[in-house]
């Protein structure tokens, strides 16, 4: 009662605290949506433009929603700009060297070749172990869209993977 | 069904179980002027050590153990000077070398900047005080009050002491009892034993 009322000021834990619990989710979400060529670049975005507006964070309840909204808004600006320079996916998100962040590449390759939406709301959802409330949080969708989403996803992976 | 589950389950099983490392982000953030207060923790002859350094200087030198774990020191900073905190430990190469070098008796006089913003009024002017101390000499509570200007509050000097962000660095170890007793110490008094020990005004062989 009396905290709100002195100040509108939240206790921020140690960005630090931020990056080693949740940087491992935001690098796989990364991977997996804009490939592993741009996913180094659009990782260091979302920290640095996360870093830039901590300090005058008003919420601090649900920081892993907030560090994978950024993320799946540097997503976004990635493949837009992408897309204005029709750069062939292949070609940007061919595989590179060295240990891998996904352990099956090919149907991440198949997520990829989805619609946006719904490639995100998968990657939220199993690499990121998004609950589906979460997942209209991030993206800025009702529950239901994200449902949808994570569903027509699914079904259209279903015709394309087979093992 | 059996293929359904083969889809989910490569999904839910999406991440590597040995991924590679993640990028560093604390060069970057620097050169962006985002870090505030960047941190590394080092082994020493006096434990385990947490340096916190801000664009002015070293902010932060805490023990860690039982009392202050390392997340209670990063918690305080993020709290008093900015929760823009990151581990960067190629930013404290410096202040290491520094530590290694006293420790190993080859340095007698740090030379890194200090920031002293958590540091006050009369405790800010004992320490600086403090700080003055030459190695290898010791002064007594009432020396470094009389130093701040307050040649009765010996007692409160020691507070100010008890409370110094920066030990071994700001030496409060060289402040002893007027009597030849060693007096208190942050860190506990066998730190302080070890620390006069290196400086050779306690002898080396207790």
């Amino acid at each position: 009662m009396t905290s709100s009322s002195v100040s509108s000021r939240v206790t921020l834990p140690p960005f630090q605290q931020l990056l080693d619990a949740h940087g491992r989710d935001v690098h796989r979400f990364l991977v997996a949506t804009v490939g592993s060529g741009a996913a180094d670049d659009c990782y260091q975005e979302t920290w640095l433009a996360a870093l830039r507006a901590y300090p005058r964070l008003r919420n601090a309840s649900n920081l892993r929603s907030w560090i994978m909204t950024v993320a799946h808004h540097k997503a976004i600006d990635h493949l837009r700009a992408r897309g204005r320079a029709a750069i062939p996916v292949d070609e940007v998100s061919a595989g590179t060297a060295g240990p891998a962040e996904l352990r099956d590449p090919e149907i991440w390759a198949l997520v990829r070749d989805l619609p946006n939406k719904q490639r995100m709301a998968i990657a939220l959802r199993y690499l990121a172990d998004a609950a589906y409330s979460e997942i209209s949080e991030v993206m800025g969708t009702s529950e239901e869209a994200a449902r949808r989403n994570v569903h027509e996803g699914l079904k259209r992976l279903r015709t394309e993977y087979v093992r | 069904m059996t293929e359904n589950d083969a889809l989910e389950r490569a999904l839910i099983w999406g991440g590597a179980s040995d991924p590679p490392p993640l990028p560093d982000l604390s060069e970057a953030a620097a050169a962006a002027g985002l870090l505030d207060v960047a941190y590394a923790t080092l082994d020493s002859p006096v434990g385990r050590i947490l340096l916190a350094l801000t664009p002015r200087g070293l902010v932060r030198l805490a023990y860690l153990d039982g009392d202050a774990p390392e997340d209670a020191v990063l918690g305080d900073l993020a709290a008093r000077v900015s929760p823009r905190v990151l581990a960067a430990p190629r930013r404290l190469d410096g202040p290491r070398r520094e530590l290694d070098q006293y420790f190993a008796g080859t340095r007698r006089r740090f030379e890194l900047a200090l920031d002293w913003r958590l540091t006050h009024g009369f405790t800010r002017r004992v320490l600086r005080a403090t700080a003055r101390i030459p190695y290898g000499t010791v002064s007594s509570y009432r020396g470094v009050a009389a130093d701040a200007g307050s040649p009765r509050a010996f007692r409160a000097a020691g507070n100010a002491l008890g409370s110094n962000p920066l030990p071994i660095v700001v030496p409060c170890h060289r402040v002893l009892h007027a009597g030849g007793g060693l007096g208190g110490y942050t860190g506990g008094l066998e730190r302080k034993r070890v620390l006069l020990t290196v400086e050779g005004i306690l002898p080396a062989d207790q």
